[in-house]
């Protein structure tokens, strides 16, 4: 009598197969789902008490991200603008405007208004406005497109990965001093010897770059 | 089978206290900017106790008082910064239709009046730091050191829109 079908072995052999693969599959699933744009937050715009548009103010009215991130040169944190800073020009214009309510309630009520953050890396990892904008790294290689964004949201992924692979060759991304806040720099085509010379007027040495301290303190 | 069954019991504890976020994703301190339940505002950002004298106080104070030496590092410094705060309302040139204007704020007068331009370093220096009518104020974003910059730098347009051709001759063959 005959229990098994011919193709018995090549199934026997199939199943075997997928027993072991399937741990693999499930690490290197895991590993992309981790770093993909659902797990890192990647592209999500957040609602905010107030509409704010920096389509509108950053290339509508081309304002430059400093008259707002005030401290973004000189410190770890960028800055976000107190309500005054929005009244310098609100003020006198778009003074009725019902999408501004809330700016100016809380002016009216000294009480800061409450911007949901966009972009929040771990406690753990130690970041640095200044020390990448006095290097000739432009805002826009890490929060991408600002000027074209209706809402704010994350264009990078945030992850060690990410900081590593520029800490490990920053040369590609560096810009002039002059361009780092330009909102529309694109890499020239002499690129490659660019960005050379910039690591080396900048002083930019990577041996340390990519050391656990610099970014886990 | 009690004995095993009050030994699962006591490991319960231990099993539960590896359970939470020891990630140190959050940790146990207040970021810059947000909620912090320990003040009374509710805010991480507070503001000095009255009397308090902030770090550098006294050599802002100074920055006030004397104005640094005009050289080009300051000029260029001053285009910067009138760049960034000053002409979305006064323009480029300081004629006073910058961006904003001609979105409907009001005009500010034109650097180049004779007004402003007979007007001392000091007028401009407490409008910076004071605002003026419908001009709020700018000192907490531009230090003493950058008002001085900015003011230099007015100084060298002003000159600009009234540069007799006879000062700087070798301009003369550049032109159109
Ligand atoms: C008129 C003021 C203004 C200007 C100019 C401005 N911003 Fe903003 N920015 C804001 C406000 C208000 C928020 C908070 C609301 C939001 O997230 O959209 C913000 C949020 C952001 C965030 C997200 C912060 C977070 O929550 O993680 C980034 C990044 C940012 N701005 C970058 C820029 C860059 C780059 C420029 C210059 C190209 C710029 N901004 C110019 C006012 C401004
Ligand atoms: C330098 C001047 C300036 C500053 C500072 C400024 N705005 Fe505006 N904003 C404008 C102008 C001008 C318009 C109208 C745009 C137009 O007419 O095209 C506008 C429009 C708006 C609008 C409605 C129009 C739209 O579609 O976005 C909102 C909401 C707004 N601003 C929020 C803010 C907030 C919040 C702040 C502070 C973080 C701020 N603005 C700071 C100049 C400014
Ligand atoms: C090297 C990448 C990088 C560059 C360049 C960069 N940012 Fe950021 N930015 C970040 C990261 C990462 C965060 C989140 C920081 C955190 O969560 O602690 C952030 C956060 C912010 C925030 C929220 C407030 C804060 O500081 O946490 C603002 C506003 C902002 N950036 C504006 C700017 C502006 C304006 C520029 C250009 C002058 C700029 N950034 C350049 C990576 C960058
Ligand atoms: C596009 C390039 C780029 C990206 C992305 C980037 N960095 Fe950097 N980073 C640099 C450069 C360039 C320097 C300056 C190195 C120097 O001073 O020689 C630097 C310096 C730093 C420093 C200071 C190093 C020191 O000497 O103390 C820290 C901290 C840092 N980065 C953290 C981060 C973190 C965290 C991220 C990711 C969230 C990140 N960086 C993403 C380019 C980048
Ligand atoms: C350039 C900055 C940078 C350097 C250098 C760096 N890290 Fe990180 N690390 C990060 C960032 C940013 C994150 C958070 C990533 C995220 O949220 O997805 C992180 C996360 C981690 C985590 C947590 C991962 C997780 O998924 O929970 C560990 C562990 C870690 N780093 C270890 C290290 C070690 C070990 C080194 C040295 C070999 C190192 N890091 C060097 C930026 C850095
Ligand atoms: C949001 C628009 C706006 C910005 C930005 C702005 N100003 Fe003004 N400024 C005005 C207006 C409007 C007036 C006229 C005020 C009035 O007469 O009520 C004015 C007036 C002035 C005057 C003339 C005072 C007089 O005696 O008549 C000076 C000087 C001046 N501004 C300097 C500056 C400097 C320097 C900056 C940059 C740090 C600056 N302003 C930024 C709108 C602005």
């Amino acid at each position: 009598m005959q229990l098994f079908r011919p193709g018995a072995n090549t199934i026997a052999m199939l199943v075997i197969a997928a027993i072991g693969a399937t741990p693999v599959l499930a690490v290197g699933l895991s590993y992309q789902l981790m770093r993909s744009p659902y797990a890192t937050d990647q592209n999500v715009t957040r609602n905010q008490p107030v509409p704010f548009s920096h389509e509108h103010h950053v290339s509508g009215l081309g304002l430059d991200c400093r008259y707002c991130h005030t401290s973004v040169e000189k410190a770890r944190f960028a800055g976000m603008p107190p309500t005054e800073t929005c009244m310098t020009c609100h003020s006198q214009i778009w003074t009725n405007a019902r999408m501004l309510a809330p700016v100016r309630e809380s002016l009216a009520k000294g009480q800061p208004i409450a911007w949901t953050r966009v972009h929040r890396l771990p406690d753990y990892v130690y970041f640095d406005h200044s020390v990448h904008v006095a290097k000739g790294v432009g805002c826009t290689t890490c929060h991408g497109e600002v000027g074209q964004m209706r809402l704010m949201r994350q264009a990078a992924p945030l992850t060690m990965q990410w900081c590593l692979d520029c800490h490990r060759n920053p040369a590609p991304h560096l810009r002039p001093t002059e361009a780092v806040f330009d909102p529309n720099w694109h890499a020239p085509k002499d690129q490659a010897e660019a960005g050379a010379r910039l690591a080396a007027t900048y002083h930019i040495h990577t041996d340390h770059l990519t050391d656990c301290t610099i970014c886990h303190r | 089978m009690t004995i095993r069954r009050l030994l699962c019991l006591m490991m319960l504890p231990a099993a539960l206290g590896g359970c939470g976020d020891h990630s140190m994703t959050q940790q146990n301190r207040y970021g810059t900017f947000t909620k912090a339940a320990l003040f009374r505002d509710g805010t991480e950002a507070q503001v000095p106790p009255k009397g308090a004298i902030a770090q550098g106080e006294l050599d802002r104070a100074r920055q006030v008082a004397t104005p640094p030496p005009v050289d080009m590092a300051l000029l260029a410094r001053g285009r910067e910064r009138f760049g960034i705060y000053c002409s979305p309302c006064h323009g480029l040139s300081g004629h006073g239709d910058g961006m904003i204007v001609q979105r409907g704020f009001p005009a500010p007068p034109s650097f180049h009046s004779s007004r402003l331009r007979a007007a001392d370093a000091r007028h401009f220096f407490d409008v910076i730091t004071n605002g003026y009518g419908a001009m709020y104020s700018y000192a907490a974003r531009v230090e003493p050191r950058d008002r001085w910059a900015i003011i230099a730098y007015i100084r060298a347009l002003q000159q600009s829109q009234r540069t007799d051709m006879t000062e700087v001759p070798q301009l003369r063959s550049k032109l159109p």
